[in-house]
C-alpha cells in the first residue's frame, strides 16, 4: 500500500501529462496535474526545512565533526523564519492600515527581514561566487597542461574565448582586412560556440532526451520503482 | 626564476587575481564594445515592439549572479520602459521578487516616475513549481495567481484586464541563472507555441554554451554573461542614452574592465605553468 498508492499517483498524472499534450481535449486534465505539481512543489519548501533541521540537529545533539556550523546554520534558519513568518518591522498595507503587520509586505525596505536579506544573504552569496575567480586562477596555472593533443586542444580553445569574450580580441585581430574576417578573433569566438559547442551540446542533449524518454516510461509503467524508497523505513 | 614560480604559493595568485579586479574597478577603466549578432537579435525583437505592446520579464536569477545579470536586468527594464511596453514581471525564483524590486526602484522609480504601477508595470512575484508553472500560465494564469507579488487582486490590476495566459504576452524577455530558467522557458512556452511566443534571453556565462542549440529558432537571442551585457547596453544606450545617465546604466561595460584584465592575468597563468611543466619534463622530474 505503501508504494502502491504513490506508484498509482505518478503512474496517473505522469499520463494525463503526455495524453494532454497530443489531446486538446485534455488540456484541462494536464492544467491540473501541473497544478498539484506546484502545490507539492510549496509543500516541499516544508519538508526541505525539517530536513535541514533533522540533519543538523542530530548533528548537533551527537557533537559531531563541524558540529558548531550546524548550530549556526540552525540559528540562522531559525532566526530567518521567525522574522520573516512575524513579518516584524513590516507596515500594515496601506489598503488596510488599520491591520497588523502580517497585511504588509515581508520584504518592504527597512524591515528586518530586508535587513537580513540587504546586509547578510546578498554579500555572503555575492562573496561566495566570486571565490570562483580566484580558485579556476590558481587551478588554471597548477593543472591546465598540454599533456596531450586534446589538452593542446582545449588549451587553445581556452585561450581564444579568453580573448575573444573581452576587448582584448577586438584589439589584436580587429585590423584583419574583411576578406578574413573570420579569423579575427571576437569571430573565431562565436564560430566555436556557434557550431564546435552547439553539435556536441545537440549530440549530448539527445542522447539525454532518449534516455529521460526510457527512464519516464519505466516509472510510468511500474518497471522501474527504486524512486519509492526500499519500503524498510 | 623557476623554483620560484615552481613553487609559487597559491595565495600569491589569489593576491594577483583580487589586484587584476581591483585595479580597473579603481581607475574606472571602460573599453569599446563591439555588439555581436546574438546581442542585436536581443535588441532587435525589443525593437520590433509597438508602444502598449505586452512583454513578460522573468528574472530567474539570485544575489549570487546578480554581478552578471543584474546590469541585463537594468537594460531589459530601461529599454521596454523607453519603447513604452507593458511590461509583466514575474520569477521562478525565490529571491527573484528582491531581483525585480531592484529594477522597479532603481530604474522605474527614478527615471521613469511618469509609469503608474498596475497601468504599466505590475510585479506578479515568485510562484513555486518551475516548469510546473510555466506549464499552468501558459493557458490560465489566475489559475496560480490571484494576487499579485504586494497581495493585491489580479483583477483589479488595470492591465491585467483581458490577460488569460502567457500566451497573449508579445515577447519573453528571461535572465537566468540556473534551473528553472531559460532552458525551461525554451522547452515549456516556446516548443509548444512556436507560432504564439517569442523569448530573448539573458544568462551566466556557464549557462550559455548549454543555450546555443536553441538559437536561432526556438532562441532569437541570447546576452551570455556580462559580455553579452555589455554589447547590449551599448546598443540600448547608444539609441536611446543621454549624457546625464546615471551610472547603473553603464555597470556591465564598466565590468568589463576587471573582466579584460583578469582574462589577461588567467593566460598569463596558463602560460607560465605550460612554461613550467616544459622545463620540468626537460628536467625529467615528475
Amino acid at each position: 500500500m505503501k508504494r502502491t498508492v504513490p506508484f498509482l499517483i505518478a503512474s496517473v498524472a505522469g499520463f494525463v501529462l503526455i495524453i494532454a499534450y497530443f489531446i486538446p481535449y485534455a488540456e484541462g486534465w494536464g492544467e491540473s496535474v501541473s497544478i498539484w505539481f506546484d502545490v507539492l512543489a510549496a509543500i516541499a519548501f516544508i519538508l526541505g526545512g525539517g530536513n535541514l533541521l533533522k540533519v543538523h540537529i542530530r548533528k548537533i545533539s551527537r557533537q559531531e565533526a563541524g558540529w558548531a556550523y550546524s548550530g549556526i546554520t540552525v540559528a540562522a534558519f531559525a532566526i530567518t523564519l521567525f522574522i520573516g513568518l512575524t513579518k516584524f518591522g513590516v507596515h500594515p498595507n496601506a489598503q488596510f492600515p488599520e491591520t497588523s503587520s502580517w497585511t504588509g509586505q515581508y520584504r518592504e525596505m527597512g524591515s528586518a527581514f530586508w535587513w537580513i536579506y540587504q546586509y547578510a544573504f546578498v554579500p555572503l552569496t555575492a562573496t561566495i561566487f566570486s571565490l570562483l575567480a580566484f580558485y579556476v586562477a590558481s587551478a588554471a596555472f597548477r593543472a591546465f597542461r598540454a599533456r596531450n593533443t586534446e589538452a593542446i586542444l582545449l588549451l587553445g580553445t581556452a585561450v581564444i574565448i579568453l580573448l575573444g569574450r573581452t576587448f582584448a580580441g577586438v584589439f589584436l585581430t580587429g585590423w584583419l582586412p574583411d576578406e578574413v574576417a573570420g579569423l579575427r578573433i571576437e569571430n573565431l569566438t562565436v564560430d566555436i560556440m556557434r557550431v564546435f559547442n552547439t553539435a556536441g551540446n545537440r549530440a549530448i542533449m539527445i542522447g539525454i532526451a532518449l534516455g529521460t524518454a526510457s527512464v519516464s516510461l519505466k516509472i510510468l509503467l511500474g518497471v522501474d520503482r527504486s524512486y519509492l524508497g526500499s519500503g524498510d523505513d | 626564476m623557476y623554483d620560484l614560480l615552481r613553487n609559487l604559493d597559491r595565495r600569491w595568485i589569489f593576491l594577483l587575481m583580487l589586484l587584476a579586479v581591483a585595479i580597473p574597478i579603481l581607475l574606472q577603466s571602460q573599453f569599446p564594445e563591439k555588439p555581436t549578432g546574438l546581442a542585436k537579435a536581443v535588441f532587435d525583437e525589443i525593437e520590433k515592439l509597438e508602444e502598449g505592446d505586452r512583454v513578460l520579464l522573468a528574472f530567474d536569477f539570485d544575489p549570487a549572479s546578480a554581478g552578471e545579470l543584474g546590469p541585463m536586468a537594468t537594460t531589459f527594464s530601461y529599454h521596454c520602459a523607453k519603447k513604452k511596453l507593458k511590461m509583466y514581471y514575474m520569477a521562478l525564483w525565490p529571491v527573484g521578487p528582491q531581483m525585480i524590486d531592484d529594477s522597479i526602484n532603481n530604474v522605474i522609480a527614478k527615471d521613469f516616475p511618469e509609469m503608474v504601477y498596475g497601468e504599466d508595470f505590475v510585479n506578479l512575484g515568485f510562484k513555486s513549481g518551475g516548469e510546473g508553472v510555466i506549464k499552468v500560465i501558459l493557458t490560465d494564469i489566475r489559475q496560480l495567481y490571484t494576487t499579485d507579488g504586494y497581495g493585491t487582486q489580479i483583477d483589479d490590476i488595470p492591465m491585467m484586464e483581458g490577460v488569460e495566459n502567457i500566451r497573449q504576452m508579445d515577447l519573453i524577455a528571461n535572465v537566468s541563472a540556473g534551473t528553472a530558467g531559460t532552458k525551461e522557458w525554451v522547452q515549456y512556452a516556446i516548443t509548444p507555441y512556436p507560432d504564439d511566443l517569442r523569448i530573448v534571453a539573458g544568462c551566466t556565462g556557464v549557462q550559455a554554451p548549454l543555450l546555443y542549440p536553441y538559437i536561432p529558432n526556438q532562441l532569437p537571442g541570447l546576452l551570455g554573461a556580462i559580455k553579452g551585457a555589455a554589447e547590449y547596453e551599448e546598443l540600448v544606450m547608444s539609441k536611446y542614452g543621454d549624457a546625464d545617465l546615471p551610472g547603473i546604466y553603464s555597470e556591465a561595460r564598466r565590468r568589463m574592465g576587471p573582466q579584460l584584465i583578469a582574462h589577461m592575468l588567467m593566460i598569463a597563468l596558463i602560460v607560465v605553468g605550460n612554461i613550467i611543466y616544459f622545463m620540468e619534463r626537460k628536467k625529467g622530474v615528475s
